[in-house]
């Protein structure tokens, strides 16, 4: 076996196009994972996690728009300036792995499984985030999440080409995510909800984890309620009873997930998770005074 | 008498670590391999190496029943660096083995009974040329549609899918007047999963071939003289020749108790003339050991409007799986306790062991106690429920004492002090607890998912209690040996107990160093070489070999206290070892008072003992009989917070008290207990290996779940009651069990109490309270 440690993303390149099919390495914590099962057997690694123009995040001159570049660990994810910037990828972030996974595993590397159950993914979807590909010779596409991941654990990324970021568009407004697993801590996600409102453009996005083959939306929930909901300048309010409003929204919200059962849940449990997930999320956007810490 | 509060002063004050600083009986040495092992410098049987080592694998069936039509090992030979293949034609002498009953072979030849059973095994240059070879071996299953349910196995009819039958045993416990009849009845019918050991340490092992045909085999282990008796008679070599030593354990928790790559590594050893090391996965680690028996358990209490137990009824369902292990010892256990430490005058009990094409199921910490523990429980609470009783009045009104009799007939002679274990755990204050919604988010149920909405967050209490022998049962002479050497001061003791975490590399040297007044003490390596020790199992090792430790220490002492006496012209019985001192008592003389260590210049002395346990005997037809040694009661009460609707649980609090004879090292002693307690966790809300159709659907620890440091809470020891059990080295009882045998029912009954729900069934999974 062959590992290539590139240190700029030309060399990664040059890597790559030696070893076309090398598998790429960014924090190894899916990938070793797969080796030491045997499911994968490389004959070559290029390892991305030295390669300098793929750590770290960038707002955009506009500030609408936020570059996170592939190597971002969730520990950075967690604090500063982006956690304030994206409340729901920080705490999508806090809930992954323990301390040392989240110290090692990256965005690109939760892209690149494009698990079912990857945190980021449905906070991706929620975002209407799109994902940036590299290739030799300073070629990039740009296609959005829902065009990226193409299934389960299936993305549409060519062989030649890196994931280099994800481009997250900065919304106004209360975000949150919540994911429920069978254990407190260190736990794939049995189902989840990330919840992102714009105050700008007056709408609520969805987006749930663990219930389909790929990260959903829930699009006529989100309609129903933006319909329902007024937004000022400070945050949402409802006229009718928040509670009422927010238990109607969950179970449009559960409608919107494909569940199966599985061997770490039912189809059955998953659906009524997200709709209590939905509904308390909602009301937490609601009355943000009410989140504890 | 009593220790209070004992278990979290330990942790505050560092005085308590050494109160003499020798390191004698009652303080808390350190174990010498504790930091190693936090800084990753201890070594496991997984880190051994020898020159020119190969790497052993195996290759386990896909399907849980299936006839072998044939096996190509071809494909394997072909692969440059293959050096043995192994299959059950060539094994040379006993082609079966197990640790009761020779009932599983070493290898699968014409059926396999489970999913993973072993079928061949390869050794090669390298692990991942092992792992191809294994690979490159063909099968010819035909596919059998698995029995995998007991009640079928053992209904009449059923063909058996082994030629000894589908029934591992049958236990009938009858005593008293079994046509009373209760004023009060409560029924109910329990249920408890498959749970791992979960070792973080997968099976591993080297076996090293010598010139003269014979083997070394360093292995992680229980139990080593019941391997070496297994691996000597099927390589067909006497024992002698076949001589084991102990590896660094990476816990055991009864999963190392059978043998499972033993045979295997030594057959490929054998036949290459090679060392050969073997490492499993950690899937194929839930392939390779014995678990936790499911229990299906029906029972019916009857009682007097006051509250007085008068009859049980019980029927017990165990799953054993494939193959034989400890199957009916097990039973024997769960059917002996399923009543739980109260006075009952009369029982109807049917215990039922079936085979099936499951997991094989046999050894695991609490051994059959902690299913009925679970039943017997439910049915108490279910009883002062009924009766409008304190569930803690109703306990305490049926607690035994010595002197009662248990429902096998045994009456308990030792110390059982269960009413104060009842009363120092229930009535111990409540810690100040903070309320869900003053909470932090992460310290809610749900915990890191952010998911508990704190207002709908429900607060529980549940109370249990348990029990469980001490030692082996029914006629089994568990004996223990160990030697002691003494010279200049300097003793070295030896016993072949294997260290699998309890603490047996400590005890053993502070029992010498308080019977023999020495500071220095040597525990020599564990292996083959002295006679054995048993098993570290059934809470035994403290008793069994420490009690080994000190009669082989005593009778040096005795040796050098009569070479001392001669020299000195005074009667032994003058003489006595105080702290690090001979010196003579009362007013003889001359008056002694020497250092052990210059007592005697350059004199050995030598001894050898073996420590038996008080006899116990077979249950008759009426499961009546002195079958146990002794007895050890330990209660929980768990705190619970439940997100009543997602059904995610967060255990608060946990507060316990045990019945511990006496403390010899306070910290150890704590590590057992919060580790059975977060075993017992663990078996509450979340531990289950899920089989379908024999098939194991998590074999992993992605899906098969373990407590994290935010599923657990802090443990508060109550009490630690100390009364002195007859006949126990230092009057000490086992500790290593009875933490872990009460947690399960009082965490569930905690979720109960916040929910209303019935919960029959641990673990509680998220839909049995959500939906
Ligand atoms: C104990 C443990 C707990 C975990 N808990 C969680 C959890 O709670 N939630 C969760 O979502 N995940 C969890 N994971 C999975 C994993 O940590 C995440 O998916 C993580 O984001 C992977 O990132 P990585 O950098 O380690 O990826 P790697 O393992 O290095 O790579 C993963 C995949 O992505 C590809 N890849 C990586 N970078 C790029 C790139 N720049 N361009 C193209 N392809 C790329 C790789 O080739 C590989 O196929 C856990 C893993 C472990 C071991």
């Amino acid at each position: 076996m062959t590992v290539a440690v590139p240190r700029s993303l030309d060399e990664a390149f040059a890597a790559l196009a030696a070893e076309p099919d090398a598998h790429l390495l960014m924090g190894g914590t899916d990938l070793m994972v797969e080796v030491n099962y045997g499911h994968r057997r490389p004959t070559a690694v290029v390892s991305l996690d030295r390669v300098p123009e793929l750590r770290g995040w960038e707002r955009s001159a506009d500030g609408r728009s936020v570059l996170v570049r592939s190597g971002l660990t969730y520990t950075e994810m967690e604090i500063g300036e982006l956690a304030e910037s994206f409340p729901a990828l920080a705490q999508a972030a806090r809930t992954v792995g323990g301390p040392q996974i989240r110290n090692a595993g990256t965005l690109g590397g939760n892209l690149g499984t494009a698990s079912p159950a990857g945190d980021t993914l449905p906070v991706l979807a929620a975002l209407d985030a799109t994902v940036v590909l590299g290739a030799a010779g300073g070629a990039q596409r740009e296609l959005p999440w829902d065009e990226f991941i193409v299934g389960v654990k299936r993305t549409a990324r060519e062989p030649h080409e890196i994931i280099l970021g994800a481009r997250l568009p900065v919304r106004r407004g209360p975000q949150e995510f919540l994911k429920v697993g069978t254990r407190n801590a260190m736990v794939i996600a049995v189902a989840s909800v990330a919840l992102v409102v714009d105050l700008d453009a007056a709408t609520v996005a969805v987006g749930l984890g663990s219930v389909g083959p790929a990260p959903l939306r829930a699009r006529e929930a989100e309609r129903w309620i933006a319909e329902r909901l007024a937004f000022d300048p400070l945050g949402i309010s409802s006229d009718g009873d928040p509670e009422t409003l927010a238990e109607e929204f969950g179970r449009m919200v559960a409608g919107a997930s494909r569940p199966i059962d599985d061997h770490r849940s039912s189809a059955v449990y998953r659906r009524h998770a997200v709709s209590v997930c939905a509904r308390r999320a909602l009301l937490r956007a609601l009355s943000p005074q009410v989140v504890g810490t | 008498m009593v220790n209070s509060g004992t278990g979290l002063s330990i942790v505050t004050d560092p005085s308590v670590v050494s109160a003499s600083g020798r390191g004698v009986i009652g303080e808390s040495v350190r174990r010498p391999d504790g930091t190693p092992k936090v800084q990753g410098r201890f070594a496991f049987s997984s880190d051994l190496w020898a020159e020119g080592m190969l790497w052993g694998a195996t290759v386990r069936s896909p399907h849980p029943s299936a006839r072998i039509r044939s096996i190509d090992l071809s494909g394997a030979w072909q692969i440059p660096g293959v050096r043995a293949v192994v299959t059950y034609d060539d094994v040379p002498g006993n082609k079966m083995f197990g640790l009761e009953h020779a009932d599983q072979p070493v290898f699968a030849h014409d059926v396999v009974r489970f999913h993973g059973e072993p079928i061949a095994a390869v050794a090669a240059d390298h692990p991942d040329t092992a792992r191809r070879a294994m690979e490159a071996i063909v099968v010819d299953y035909e596919i059998l549609t698995p029995l995998v349910d007991p009640e079928i196995a053992i209904a009449e009819g059923t063909p058996p899918i082994h030629p000894d039958g589908n029934l591992f045993r049958r236990l009938v416990i009858r005593r008293g007047d079994m046509s009373v009849s209760g004023d009060v009845v409560v029924e109910g019918t329990y249920e408890v999963g498959m749970q791992d050991q979960a070792p973080l340490g997968t099976e591993s092992g080297l076996a090293v071939p010598d010139d003269d045909g014979g083997i070394d085999l360093w292995i992680s282990t229980q139990w080593l003289h019941a391997d070496q008796a297994q691996v000597a008679a099927s390589l067909a070599l006497p024992e002698a020749k076949v001589r084991l030593h102990l590896a660094g354990v990476g816990g055991a928790f009864g999963a190392r108790e059978d043998c499972s790559l033993q045979i295997h590594i030594c057959l490929l050893a054998l036949q290459t003339g090679r060392p050969v090391k073997m490492v499993y996965s950690r899937e194929e680690s839930f392939f390779g050991h014995v678990h936790r028996h499911p229990a299906r358990m029906w029972y019916r209490h009857h009682a007097t409007r006051d509250g007085r137990i008068v009859k049980v009824e019980g029927r017990f369902v165990f799953d054993g799986g494939a193959y034989a292990s400890t199957s009916s010892a097990v039973l024997a256990n769960a059917t002996c306790f399923s009543t739980g430490p109260y006075k009952v005058p009369a029982v109807d009990l049917l215990g039922l062991a079936a085979r099936t094409n499951n997991l094989p199921c046999g050894a695991m910490r609490g051994f059959g106690a902690v299913q009925t523990c679970f039943g017997h429980e439910a049915q108490m609470d279910k009883l002062a429920t009924t009766l409008g009783i304190d569930p803690i009045e109703l306990r305490l009104l049926n607690a035994m004492q010595t002197g009662d009799s248990c429902i096998t007939g045994q009456i308990v002679t030792g110390a059982l002090p269960v009413e104060e274990v009842i009363r120092s755990c229930a009535e111990a204050p409540m810690p100040v607890l903070a309320e869900p919604v003053d909470s932090p988010m992460m310290a809610l149920p749900g915990g890191a998912g952010r998911t508990a909405d704190a207002a709908g967050v429900k607060r529980g209490v549940g109370f249990a209690l348990g029990w469980k022998n001490l030692m082996f049962s029914e006629g089994f002479d568990d004996f223990s040996t160990a030697s002691c050497h003494l010279l200049d001061g300097v003793a070295t003791v030896k016993s072949a107990c294997a260290e699998v975490g309890q603490g047996f590399v400590t005890l053993a040297q502070q029992i010498a160093r308080t019977v023999l007044g020495v500071d220095d003490v040597i525990l020599a390596p564990a292996d083959t070489h002295i006679g054995s020790a048993g098993s570290t199992s059934a809470s035994r090792q403290t008793w069994m070999s420490g009690g080994a430790i000190e009669l082989a220490c005593r009778t040096v002492r005795q040796k050098l206290l009569s070479h001392v006496g001669a020299a000195f012209g005074v009667s032994v019985d003058d003489l006595d070892i105080v702290d690090r001192r001979i010196v003579s008592r009362h007013s003889a003389k001359p008056v002694i008072d020497l250092d052990v260590a210059d007592a005697a210049p350059g004199v050995a002395f030598s001894a050898v003992e073996e420590h038996h346990h008080a006899p116990t005997f077979r249950l008759d037809e009426n499961g009546q009989g002195n079958a146990h040694v002794s007895f050890a009661v330990a209660a929980h009460r768990a705190v619970v917070d439940v997100d009543v609707e997602l059904g995610l649980v967060r255990v608060v609090e946990i507060t316990t008290s045990m019945d511990v004879g006496k403390v010899l090292n306070p910290l150890q002693l704590l590590g057992q207990v919060e580790g059975g307690t977060a075993q017992g966790i663990g078996l509450a809300v979340m531990e289950e290996i899920l089989l379908t159709a024999g098939k194991v659907r998590n074999p992993s620890f992605t899906d098969y779940l373990i407590p994290t440091a935010l599923d657990m809470p802090p443990v508060n020891v109550a009490q630690l009651v100390e009364v002195p059990e007859p006949g126990a080295p230092f009057g000490a009882k086992g500790a290593g069990e009875s933490p872990t045998i009460s947690s399960t029912p009082a965490v569930v009954a905690a979720i109960r109490n916040a929910t209303g729900r019935e919960l029959p069934r641990t673990p509680v999974r998220p839909h049995d309270i959500a939906l």
